[in-house]
């Protein structure tokens, strides 16, 4: 199996124009075979780039890349709704045309909404057994992204009994670890997440979080709280593989994710051991220590050792 | 003059609490059994099968119905005990489940069709589309409506869909969307989800240093506190950090949630169901908030309106109390 790669949605605020450069990038030269588009974590970003969206997939497909529109993580009220209805409308266009886009739906209502057509479920859907996996498939989902703290022993039960449906594990980036109605971003400046300013756009990467005594613990970006450890499943990459996963997710961190898909699609491909890219990658995102612990079922800020 | 009172759904993490909320007059207990199974997995809480039994018995001779919460997502492979606590909670004559996981929810449809299905709040279902989703699908006869929501969007959303919604009145108040916090998985190894713990006291540590009292959850540190001064219990979301040249609260105050002063306005957002949190805690919290609940429904019914005092004051966490995300400021 050549296992292939995902570019998850940029779960962060980066100013437009650099968003729009960052994905041009990608199209024209990281080796990933997907890439998901679309705003997950706060609705009040989506006017800043959504002008950029319809070039940027273009571009994408153009590259023979699959664009993944990606919906809303926490959908309350009129707005989150009328942006996953419109992400379903385009979609309805889109998948049934010839260009192979796929929504990626991250929230029971996005479900709801696709039921009936092909879609794909992302990683902030309780996926945990069989019997959730089946429904939803049963309902439409060829590709499902499993939750972050899965640990090995799930995702090789899910694998086995996952007849037609692709799975998908996020094997790079900070993890997601809890979404909110309420902006901490707002209020770690003195704000509401009504008169939030944007304030999230000045931190890329996500807000440092740390404990008193001063040790690195989280990551803010909006309503959304990160672990400070950049997940890294690079060792696991052929356990993963003789599991029965096919595809594998990046997500987008403000470093060279180009140059970090290479590393990942080499790893994929055989050519160099999880040790060494380990190493090359940790040059690439001095930013913060790995962490592994949720695939090896302990606490996922853990670090375990890869046996070979 | 108010005629449709909601029902009044109180915890139950004892047989003990259990007599209390019954006696002090709920209209609903809810209960666990003493595994994973549920998201209050603690040690010294929840039922085994004779005291569910017998809780079922005292609970239905006083008029009081039973609702089991199942509420947590079986591993891969590993359904068994999620199943079986499906079926003693329908052969020991329960009123209702309460479930999250897609899965279970679909066995549960299959198996017992009969038996009354709620959604978790744990499933996390936050809008109509989402709500019709697990209705269609499922059944569901009632939402546990996530503490997400300001009052305005459930008093919306209750416009929207047909189903019955259960929204919070009283008690501990998770800030993130419930179902889909793995702050404590990434502290401890335990997940609110597949095991039922939020921040267990098997991995917390108590360190006294330098004058201070220093409690950590795992590796982490959640809070100081100077000696001599009161350290409540470190939840992970209710500690202590640092941000951006700042520290403090960063995510909420060591608070709970009382929404007694506007029982009024969390009626007329058309909610079937007021539900009281507290299975960890003990019978006499839970028979004075469940008294003063009862006495205040029942004055509203009548067409008074009580004196919404503070009297529940001395029971928050903290004695901090907040009406959380019921106003839109609290975002």
């Amino acid at each position: 199996m050549r296992g292939a790669l995902t570019l998850g949605p940029l779960l962060f605020n980066w100013p437009a124009p650099e968003r729009r450069d960052f994905y041009f990038r990608i199209a024209d030269e990281a080796p990933v075979d997907a890439v998901c588009l679309g705003e997950v974590v706060c609705g009040k970003r989506t006017p800043f780039f959504a002008a950029d969206l319809p070039a940027i997939a273009e571009r994408l497909r153009r590259a023979g890349k699959q664009v993944v529109w990606s919906t809303m993580v926490l959908v309350v009220g009129g707005r989150d709704e009328e942006s996953v209805r419109a992400v379903r409308a385009a979609a309805n266009g889109l998948t049934n045309g010839q260009r192979g886009d796929l929504v990626e739906a991250n929230d029971f209502g996005a479900i709801a909404l696709l039921a009936g057509m092909p879609h794909a479920v992302g990683p902030f859907v309780n996926v945990y057994n069989e019997g959730t996996l089946h429904h939803l498939a049963t309902g439409g989902a060829q590709r499902v992204a499993l939750p972050f703290e899965l640990p090995a022993e799930s995702i090789r039960a899910l694998a086995a009994g996952a007849g037609a449906v692709e799975l998908e594990v996020q094997v790079f980036g900070r993890t997601p670890l809890a979404i909110s109605a309420r902006c901490y971003h707002a209020r770690a400046h003195g704000r509401g997440k009504n008169t939030c300013d944007f304030v999230c756009d000045v931190d890329p990467d996500g807000l440092a979080v740390e404990t008193l005594d001063g040790r690195p613990f989280l990551a803010i970006n909006g309503t959304q709280t990160l672990s400070h450890a950049i997940g890294c499943l690079v060792h696991e990459i052929p356990a993963l593989k003789r599991m029965g996963i096919g595809r594998f997710r990046l997500s987008p961190q403000r470093i060279d994710m180009v140059a970090v898909s290479r590393i990942f699609r080499t790893v994929l491909d055989g050519r160099i051991e999880g040790a060494e890219a380990a190493l090359q990658l940790a040059e690439l995102a001095p930013f913060a220590p790995f962490a592994n612990g949720f695939f090896h079922g302990r606490e996922g800020a853990a670090w375990v050792n890869a046996k070979t | 003059m108010h005629t449709d009172i909601p029902e009044l759904v109180c915890p139950a993490g004892t047989p003990a609490a259990l007599r209390a909320a019954v006696e002090a007059g709920a209209d609903v207990v809810y209960l666990g059994f003493r595994d994973a199974t549920n998201a209050r997995n603690f040690p010294g809480l929840n039922f085994d099968e004779a005291e569910f039994r017998r809780g079922v018995d005292f609970a239905h001779t006083h008029g009081c119905k039973v609702y089991v919460a199942i509420n947590t997502f079986p591993p891969a492979g590993r359904p068994g005990p999620w199943h079986e606590a499906l079926d003693r909670a329908a052969d020991g004559g329960a009123d209702a489940v309460i479930l999250a996981d897609v899965g279970l929810l679909d066995y549960a449809a299959a198996h017992h069709p009969n038996l009354r299905r709620h959604l978790s709040v744990q499933a996390s279902a936050s809008n109509a589309a989402a709500i019709r989703f697990f209705q269609d699908a499922f059944g569901i006869a009632r939402v546990v409506l996530p503490r997400v929501l300001t009052l305005a969007e459930i008093a919306a959303l209750n416009r929207q869909v047909t189903v019955e919604t259960e929204i919070f009145a009283f008690g501990g108040l998770c800030v993130m969307a419930e179902g889909r916090c793995a702050l404590s998985s990434y502290a401890t190894g335990q997940s609110p989800n597949t095991n039922g713990v939020c921040s267990p006291a098997s991995h917390v540590r108590y360190e006294r240093r330098d004058g201070n009292l220093i409690s950590r959850l795992g590796d982490f540190t959640i809070d100081k506190v100077a000696d001599g001064l009161p350290a409540g219990y470190p939840t992970l979301c209710k500690g202590r950090f640092g941000a951006g040249g700042c520290s403090g609260h960063l995510f909420e105050e060591p608070t709970s949630l009382d929404a007694l002063g506007m029982l009024p306005k969390l009626i007329e957002t058309g909610a079937s169901a007021l539900k009281i949190e507290g299975r960890q805690r003990g019978r006499a919290y839970v028979a004075r908030v469940v008294a003063t609940y009862r006495q205040t429904l029942d004055a509203l019914a009548k067409g008074e309106m009580p004196i919404l005092d503070d009297t529940l004051d001395a029971l928050t966490e903290g004695q901090r109390k907040t009406t959380g995300a019921y106003m839109k400021s609290w975002q």
